[in-house]
């Protein structure tokens, strides 16, 4: 009776105390719904190069990664429920590429204290890392992106763009709603008229705002879109003839699948980035070698070198590197996600470590630190080129308008300190 | 066996008219009540709350809301979405404007704000009915949305136009935000729905059930034997608004904690809570809760079985949950038209009758 006892006692103490096997990543992807086009080459990308790390150099820190990959359709309530139901399984970080679920979650991984990885998307004041300790957005964010747009649009206009009208199409939600500021902000000091027009989710429908472009006749449009809004918009602007050249989208509107199906038309069009496009990199030939050629890519496998590929494999590498620090940090190979964000905090990504990694010029090189959740906010621009069906870079990783932005930062993370009660940290 | 009502005696009206005449089902509902608020609090954690029971005892309620105007009153109604939305925001500013009143009283007061703006958008019933009508609520929806994407001073200005609910307290027990623990949320909601379930049948048994099931049973019929046509049908979308607000509230502050308006409360809400109400069963107040747990459960047993045991790909298991309740709800409205509720009513009679059919 004696040895039962303390066989099951044994037997529950081994059951609760820590079972660390791998560093579990949650993907919470979306294959289905009206955004799936853009949230099938992000995860594929995302999976792939942790799938990539296990076979090639066994894992992170000698720690296999697994990946749990749970479906939200782009729907908040499905969010919260995949969070909810990995977040027990020793998850590290989560990374939800959906502005949305991101608000629903900044509050929650707070309190559970697990790193959120909101990278070009999300709430952009979150790079404040005194009010916001869990949450960060490096290595841009949509008001970097804005800046970008507007730096572009100086620097190809000889510097002086006032008195130009500027279109601002944007999806009318969170995530559309989040450059206005800034562009408005923007548009005082480089004294540019700014015209926004909403797009209603998913944005198939958009004859209104184009009949409204054609009478304004605006020198640019800007784009805030995200799955179907893009392509309608693009083809859109072909329909009514806007010179391509002059139509620029942010990093959520510049993938292959958002200008095939405009065909020759699409040529010339614009989009920020804050990471390379293309397959020219020596981690691809990895991909192939240990991820496409084994048969163990996930999805359809074969979104190897899209925009969004790339993005969520960039992703996954800022995780990986992330990881790697805190491993350091820590001395143990088994961290946990406060550990995790430890790493986060005090990663340094510079460009022996990108070479390495066989990613040379992939991103900026950036560091994050206690207080600067957000890095240096470093914006790129890419065209496309409709013959051969490829996505350029057309200028370096520069920077945007930090003064503008830095303020806006300040005040919107200001509010939602106030709002929940958070003592400055970092000090 | 079990439902024997043999020994089962009646002596007064009051006895014979009550919810549960059979002993058995009475015991069973004292059971349901004791378990859900003596056991499940000690047992419950961050998953079964937010994943599971939340968005059930929320849904349920809207799922009244929604029964009492469409299942009992008759009038078809595609604006939940909107009115849950208003809910929400009534409670978003009520929770902003007034920091120190107890969260039980800003649900309450954002039911009865909803109520005010169900019974503006019921006005066109007076005049109109059936498919017109739904077309008319279907224009609430649509504007309800629109308003307060549009409107910054409903959403308090913010960059983002989303709602966040802040840390707010009921007896300096926290209930909205992260830290609110889990047991607190689940019993908050709980309450609500005891009462809100508990009002609903008792209005649809007394004066006014009476006058709304008249009204939707034959509206000619019943302005003749003295039911006023004006007052009936603007209580029942005084009372369903009532329920969709509170509903609403507690769907933004303290299930979701953040909310984007076009997203959270789209036409597809309205059709869920419509579809809760027809396969749960209209003009049942048990069927709004099966018809709640229908489709709160089913997905998350789906994805459960799809992919944690059976390994599948996660899209394929999303696009099989399309397809199994589409099929389901295709098979309930043929198979049983009056949904789950009238399928337990059923089984109730066998058993009562076993083993001795007629």
């Amino acid at each position: 009776m004696k040895k039962t006892l303390t066989t099951l006692a044994l037997g529950a103490a081994m059951a609760a105390g820590p079972a660390m096997a791998d560093l579990v990543f949650p993907d919470l992807s979306y294959r289905t719904g009206p955004y799936a086009a853009g949230g099938i080459p992000f995860s594929d990308g995302y999976n792939d190069y942790f799938t990539l790390l296990n076979e090639r150099d066994g894992g992170i820190g000698g720690v296999p990664a697994k990946v749990i990959e749970c479906e939200t359709g782009y729907n908040t309530e499905k969010g919260v429920e995949c969070y909810e139901s990995t977040k027990g399984q020793g998850a590290l970080i989560y990374q939800p590429l959906s502005t949305g679920i991101t608000y629903q979650l900044i509050p929650k991984v707070t309190a559970d204290n697990i790193p959120l990885h909101t990278m070009g998307y999300g709430r952009t004041s979150a790079a404040n890392g005194e009010v916001f300790s869990h949450v960060f957005n490096y290595p841009a964010n949509y008001w970097n992106g804005a800046s970008g747009v507007v730096n572009y649009l100086l620097e190809s206009n000889g510097g002086d763009i006032s008195g130009k009208k500027i279109a601002l199409v944007y999806h009318n939600s969170a995530y559309g709603k989040e450059p206005i500021r800034t562009l408005e902000e923007l548009s005082k000091k480089h004294g540019f008229e700014l015209i926004a027009l909403p797009v209603d989710h998913p944005g198939q429908e958009q004859k209104s705002q184009w009949l409204q472009i054609r009478r304004e006749r605006p020198d640019n449009v800007v784009m805030w879109g995200w799955g179907v809004m893009n392509q309608v918009a693009i083809q859109e602007a072909a329909n009514i003839r806007f010179p391509m050249e002059n139509f620029i989208g942010v990093w959520w509107s510049g993938a292959e699948h958002d200008v095939m199906p405009a065909g020759d038309k699409a040529d010339g069009y614009k989009a920020v980035t804050f990471h390379n496009v293309g397959r020219d990199f020596p981690v691809f030939d990895d991909i192939q070698k240990y991820v496409v050629d084994a048969g163990k890519a996930a999805g359809a496998g074969d979104q190897v070198g899209n925009v969004l590929y790339n993005r969520g494999m960039y992703a996954a590498m800022l995780a990986a590197e992330a990881a790697k620090t805190a491993q350091e940090i820590h001395g143990t190979a088994d961290i946990t996600a406060a550990m995790m964000r430890d790493g986060m905090e005090a990663l340094v990504i510079d460009e022996a470590k990108m070479e390495a990694l066989g990613m040379p010029n992939f991103g900026p090189t950036f560091n994050v630190s206690c207080d600067n959740h957000g890095g240096p906010g470093l914006v790129g621009v890419t065209q496309w080129d409709a013959e051969s069906k490829t996505w350029s870079l057309i200028s370096d990783f520069k920077p945007s308008d930090t003064e503008v932005i830095g303020k806006l930062i300040e005040e919107d993370s200001g509010a939602y300190a106030a709002e929940n009660n958070i003592e400055p940290r970092c000090n | 066996m079990f439902y024997r009502e043999a020994g089962d005696f009646k002596v007064s009206y009051a006895d014979d008219s009550q919810t549960f005449p059979i002993k058995f089902d009475r015991y069973r509902y004292y059971v349901v009540l004791a378990v859900a608020f003596g056991i499940i609090p000690f047992l419950i954690n961050d998953y079964w709350a937010n994943a599971i029971l939340l968005p059930f005892l929320i849904y349920s309620i809207a799922a009244i809301g929604l029964n009492i105007l469409v299942g009992y009153c008759g009038q078809v109604s595609l604006g939940t979405g909107g009115f849950m939305a208003v809910g929400a925001y009534a409670c978003y500013k009520l929770m902003t404007a007034f920091p120190e009143v107890s969260m039980f009283i800003h649900v309450v007061l954002a039911g009865g704000i909803t109520a005010g703006v169900c019974v503006l958008f019921g006005l066109p019933s007076l005049r109109i009915k059936g498919f017109y009508l739904a077309v008319a609520t279907l224009a609430a929806q649509f504007f309800l949305v629109w308003l307060f994407n549009r409107v910054p001073w409903f959403y308090n200005y913010s960059a983002s136009g989303q709602i966040n609910a802040p840390e707010r307290d009921t007896f300096g027990i926290l209930i909205t935000g992260p830290n609110a623990p889990a047991w607190a949320t689940y019993l908050f909601c709980l309450i609500f729905l005891t009462v809100c379930a508990l009002v609903a049948r008792n209005l649809t048994r007394g004066t006014v059930g009476r006058s709304w099931m008249a009204i939707r049973d034959m509206d000619i019929a019943a302005e003749i034997i003295g039911v006023n046509p004006l007052k009936a049908k603007l209580t029942a979308f005084a009372v369903s608004g009532f329920f969709i607000g509170i509903s609403g509230a507690l769907f933004f502050a303290v299930y979701l904690g953040a909310v984007e308006v076009g997203e959270a409360f789209g036409i597809s809400k309205s059709f869920l809570v419509l579809f809760m109400v027809i396969i749960g069963g209209l003009g049942s107040i048990f069927g709004s809760f099966a018809g709640a747990a229908f489709l709160v459960l089913l997905p998350v047993i789906l994805k459960v079985v799809g992919v944690d045991l059976l390994n599948w790909p996660t899209d394929i298991v999303a696009h099989f949950q399309l397809v199994i309740v589409g099929a389901l709800i295709i098979v309930f409205l043929i198979a049983e038209p009056h949904g789950m509720a009238q399928l337990w009513r059923v089984a109730k009679e066998k058993l009562r009758l076993w083993p001795f059919p007629h």
